[in-house]
């Protein structure tokens, strides 16, 4: 089988579509399913551009094969907003200007989301920790820790 | 990517026929986070993947008082480092794991896959190796069970046949007085292979020493175990000088490369101060 049937939850809804058995599931995102939102930075691991949750676990796409994904759950940078409002974290990095030329902006959503679902009250040490597999050549970071931190601010207000 | 198949085994016995069948480019397919970038760099040959993450045996672990803990060789890094038991009775193994990577590679890393990557400086295998762990492995041949101080021939080479794989990964439990703790230098905090690791383990008799074990990552060929330093401190006082005299062995018995990380200087100096560090943290917790 070098193309096979894919079938899996991409943000809640059940998607089947093809892909090859050499795709990871960052290239069956991007070019088979046709979500562009998680992007490639490096494609060995280092950068978490291209991070989503994969059944409850943050990872980093490109290293996952496609193949491995049947049957499970993905959330992607698509699937952060709600259909008629942003996800606090995606306000308060257009807020804090946490970006610049935003390649890296999905996978520190993805990354910060999957912190603040698992500790809603972090401290900027452990939202620094957490963070360091998302590489970012632009904003010097500070602003992406602010931002972080006013989402939580408003995620428990 | 080259071109790959991509099979999934159930039990043990499928992995071994898939691995045995698939010949030497039959690859195991734990987290991952190695294997993958490998195979698309073609820094190794692959032609198929096999991925063992759906044998249930391989994706949990059990720690109990008499039989200490076994880990399913595929089960990713951050489940173990978030275990109660595994904090409390063997913090040397979280100090390693959790710095395997960020997050993202935490959620899908394995201990079997850094083994099995047999990197010299892999940094679970100095804490494994100071915990005296065990590779459970099975085969066309049976079972068998190899101390993970003896499992790496080479860099990126280990004892594993044609068809083998690691199932588990065994850990004694600690016995009363003992303690052990791992470290590792790297200039930036997170995020970078160690320029060297170390793993100490010492068991007290009052204030002597009844047993230690010191392994050094990053400095050879393979990670390796300090017999010298162990016998600087068995049987002796554990005094400031007993430890010194125990990282001056780590500091001989280092034979590192120079790379773009470190330094033979560097690495042989790093050497005898982490043998120090985690020697004098590993007394602490074994006085409790
Ligand atoms: C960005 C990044 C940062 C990293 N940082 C670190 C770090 O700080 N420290 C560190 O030590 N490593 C680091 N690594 C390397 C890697 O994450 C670890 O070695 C990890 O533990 C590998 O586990 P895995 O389950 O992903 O292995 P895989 O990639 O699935 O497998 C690794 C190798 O072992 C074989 N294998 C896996 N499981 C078995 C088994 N049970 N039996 C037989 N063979 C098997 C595979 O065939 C392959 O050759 C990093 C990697 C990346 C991408
Ligand atoms: S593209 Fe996946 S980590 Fe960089
Ligand atoms: S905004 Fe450009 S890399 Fe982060």
């Amino acid at each position: 089988m070098a193309r096979f049937v894919l079938k899996t939850n991409i943000n809640g809804e059940e998607r089947e579509f093809l892909a090859d058995e050499r795709d990871s599931l960052l290239d069956a995102l991007r070019e088979r399913a046709g979500l562009m939102g998680a992007k490639e930075g490096c494609n060995n691991g280092n950068c978490g551009a291209c991070a989503v949750v994969l059944d409850g676990r943050l990872v980093n796409s490109c290293c996952v094969m496609a193949a491995e994904v049947d049957n499970s759950e993905i959330t992607t940078i698509e699937g952060l907003a709600e259909p008629d409002s942003l996800h606090p974290l995606q306000e308060t990095f257009l807020e804090n200007a946490a970006l610049q030329c935003g390649i890296c902006t999905p996978g520190f959503l993805m990354s910060a989301k999957a912190l603040l679902d698992s500790n809603p009250n972090p401290t900027e040490h452990e939202i620094r920790w957490w963070l360091a597999g998302n590489l970012c050549r632009c904003t010097g970071y500070d602003k992406i820790i602010r931002a972080v931190q006013d989402a939580a601010e408003r995620i428990n207000s | 990517m080259q071109t790959v198949t991509y099979q999934r085994a159930s039990t043990v016995n499928e992995a071994i026929a898939l691995l045995s069948d698939g010949g030497e480019n039959a690859r195991v397919l734990a987290g991952g986070t190695d294997i993958i970038v490998q195979a698309r760099e073609r820094a190794r040959t692959v032609d198929s993947f096999v991925d063992i993450k759906h044998i249930p045996e391989l994706m949990t672990f059990n720690y109990n008082t008499s039989d200490g803990l076994s880990v399913g060789a595929a089960t990713p890094v951050y489940l173990l480092y978030n275990d109660n038991d595994i904090q409390t009775h063997y913090p040397a193994l979280v100090e390693a794991i959790t710095v395997i990577g960020g997050t993202a590679i935490q959620g899908r890393a394995s201990l079997g896959g850094n083994l099995c990557n047999s990197s010299p400086a892999g940094d679970s295998l100095t804490s494994m190796m100071a915990l005296g762990a065990i590779a459970n492995i099975a085969g066309p041949n049976g079972e068998r069970d190899v101390a993970v101080s003896e499992f790496f021939t080479g860099p990126g080479r280990n004892i594993l046949d044609l068809g083998e794989f690691v199932v588990a990964i065994s850990f004694a439990t600690p016995p009363a007085n003992s303690g052990a703790a791992w470290q590792r230098f790297i200039p930036r905090n997170e995020m970078d292979i160690a320029v060297v690791n170390c793993g100490s383990y010492v068991q007290l008799d009052g204030e002597i020493v009844t047993d230690a074990r010191i392994a050094l990552g990053a400095v050879a060929a393979t990670p390796i175990m300090v017999p010298a330093a162990a016998e600087a401190l068995i049987g002796r006082q554990i005094t400031d000088e007993t430890i010194s005299a125990a990282a001056e062995a780590s500091y001989e018995a280092a034979t590192p490369i120079a790379d773009m990380r470190g330094s033979v200087k560097q690495r042989k100096h790093l050497s005898k101060v982490l043998t120090q560090r985690t020697l004098d943290i590993a007394v602490e917790r074994a006085r409790g």
